[in-house]
């Protein structure tokens, strides 16, 4: 499984999409935080990383759908699904490993951007006047947020064998389930049940551990989705024997 | 016996791609697989090496099942697939290096990928990305693949594809080194690489075994009719050959050459004829059957059955 999982980091750092990846990424939450009128930490008057949370998961959507988008497309396209799944590699095996190496490039991108809390760190009045727990919560929250992005594009993967399929399906997955339960309990149709609704919405539980608390209950939330895309990627995966 | 395959069964909805074959392979044995387009070679290959189920029927690999042990016996198969799968954006060593470390072969496996390198005559195109050789080196990349961690059962679907025939002649001679004390399997549709390289051949047609022989044994098999080719030094009268007895045909070919078919063995008939007449004869021989001719008549057989 380790070398699989080599072979996957190996394959983002040749094939530019790494870079590529990370440099967007970057960009957009650098823009956002520094520059665009409105959202700019100096607009704001106040010391926080709050743009960049709250950008941050919908530049997601798109980056993390297209770091993923051709872990099994790819491979189905071009038979070398058949060279590796008749090596001694179990089906969990091939899953994880294509899934660890999507999560390692979420948290390379993630790194880099502690330069910007340095920077609001030294900007602050007085140096170091701000809320250094619920950053680091809003960080946990975002790093198990594209840990959820990265289980449903490994899934919207192994799905088809078309990336840009794999692509659409993905964006509108992590869309859906980061927003739209949260949305359909705003209606406020169903009384008692509006609670529940939200409940399955990411976005509830991440602006939960954004404030710097980490409940397990969240955490439990964000680890069965992951389990359950990626049980679903293994069985979809393993469809080929049905 | 390292494979021995039971009743095994692959149906895709009504289409019976592989239809209930059985047989058995041993060590130090090449076996051929041949068939025309179609005839569920690859798919009897794909079911071995555990790439997809069997409808029914069961195999066992050096006594390992392909249902319940998948992963042992993909530990003992190198499969190389019909069309050459590559990775083709990783470098040769690169890749050799990947599929060394997937078969546990740890810090033996540098060494190990360079003899493979050397041995299937890669080593002036190494350094290369996969994608950048040609069709022939790509096919050589996927052979070291299959034979790297040194596999008891090595199944190759269409080994010698793309190679062009010098290079056909040293995988050949690999296959049979390697086949020497291991199983080798291979499929092809090209008749003298079976007669060239392997000791037994099946022919399956249809999903169906229609033989199971040694390659010697085949081309003996059900000769009905002599072809004999005469050669004469000058323009002779073919009417003095058809009364020979036996003689059912004779075309002319150019050159002064007869092809005559016979029902029996008449050369010393001829002989005689040309002596007494004499026609000045040249030369005279008989042609073998032909494994080309074997496959024609069993894969023609069963179309008709069905």
């Amino acid at each position: 499984m380790y070398s699989v999982f080599v072979k996957e980091i190996r394959s983002f750092l040749s094939s530019l999409i790494a870079y590529v990846v990370i440099i967007v990424f970057l960009m957009a939450i650098g823009l956002f935080m520094w520059v665009f009128p409105g959202y700019n930490v100096f607009d704001g008057g106040y010391a926080n990383m709050d743009s960049l949370f709250s950008i941050a998961p919908w530049v997601f959507i798109f980056l993390i759908s297209a770091i993923t988008m051709r872990s099994f497309s790819e491979e189905k396209k071009s038979g070398t699904i058949e060279l590796l799944t008749t090596k001694p590699l179990t089906d969990w095996q091939i899953v994880l490993a294509k899934y660890f190496a999507s999560i390692v490039l979420v948290l390379f991108s993630l790194i880099p951007t502690i330069i910007f809390y340095v920077s609001v760190y030294k900007l602050s009045n007085p140096v170091g006047n701000l809320d250094t727990g619920a950053i680091m919560g809003s960080y946990i929250g975002l790093f198990f947020l594209g840990a959820v992005y990265a289980s449903i594009g490994i899934f919207a993967s192994a799905v088809t064998d078309n990336q840009i399929v794999s692509f659409l399906v993905s964006m509108f997955l992590c869309f859906f389930l980061y927003q739209a339960f949260s949305l359909l309990s705003d209606f406020k149709l169903f009384g008692s049940y509006d609670r529940l609704i939200e409940w399955f919405s990411i976005e509830t539980h991440y602006k939960n551990i954004s404030v710097g608390v980490v409940d397990s209950r969240d955490v439990l939330y964000f680890i069965s989705v992951i389990v359950i895309f990626l049980w679903g990627s293994k069985t979809v995966f393993g469809s080929r024997k049905w | 016996m390292s494979i021995i395959v039971e009743n095994l069964s692959k149906h895709y909805g009504t289409q019976k791609a592989v239809d209930a074959i059985s047989f058995e392979a041993k060590a130090g044995q090449v076996l051929g697989f041949l068939g025309p387009n179609g005839a569920g070679k690859s798919t009897t290959m794909k079911m071995l090496t555990c790439y997809i189920p069997p409808t029914s029927g069961t195999a066992t690999v050096c006594g390992f099942s392909i249902i319940d042990k998948p992963l042992e016996v993909r530990k003992l198969i190198g499969y190389l697939p019909e069309l050459n799968p590559l990775y083709t954006d990783m470098f040769v060593r690169e890749y050799l290096r990947f599929m060394a470390q997937i078969h546990g072969l740890g810090k033996g496996a540098k060494k190990r990928c360079e003899e493979m390198i050397s041995n299937v005559g890669l080593t002036p195109e190494a350094h290369k990305k996969i994608g950048q050789l040609s069709k022939g080196y790509k096919q050589r990349v996927g052979l070291a693949q299959s034979m790297l961690h040194n596999p008891k059962v090595l199944i190759l679907d269409e080994p010698t594809s793309g190679l062009d025939p010098n290079q056909i002649v040293d995988i050949r001679n690999l296959i049979k080194e390697i086949g020497r004390d291991r199983t080798v399997i291979l499929s092809t549709h090209i008749m003298q690489e079976v007669q060239a390289m392997c000791d037994r051949v099946i022919i399956i047609n249809q999903g169906k075994i229609v033989a199971d022989d040694k390659t010697e044994n085949l081309g003996k098999q059900e000769i009905e009719e002599y072809i004999i080719i005469v050669e004469f030094g000058k323009e002779i009268n073919a009417e003095l050959l058809k009364k020979i007895s036996g003689v059912k045909s004779i075309t002319a070919l150019p050159n002064n050459q007869y092809r005559l078919i016979c029902d029996k063995d008449i050369r010393e008939q001829i002989n005689k004829t040309a002596y007494e007449n004499n026609m000045n004869l040249l030369g005279l021989s008989l042609e073998k059957q032909k494994l080309e001719d074997v496959f024609k008549t069993l894969t023609k057989k069963t179309d008709k059955d069905v």
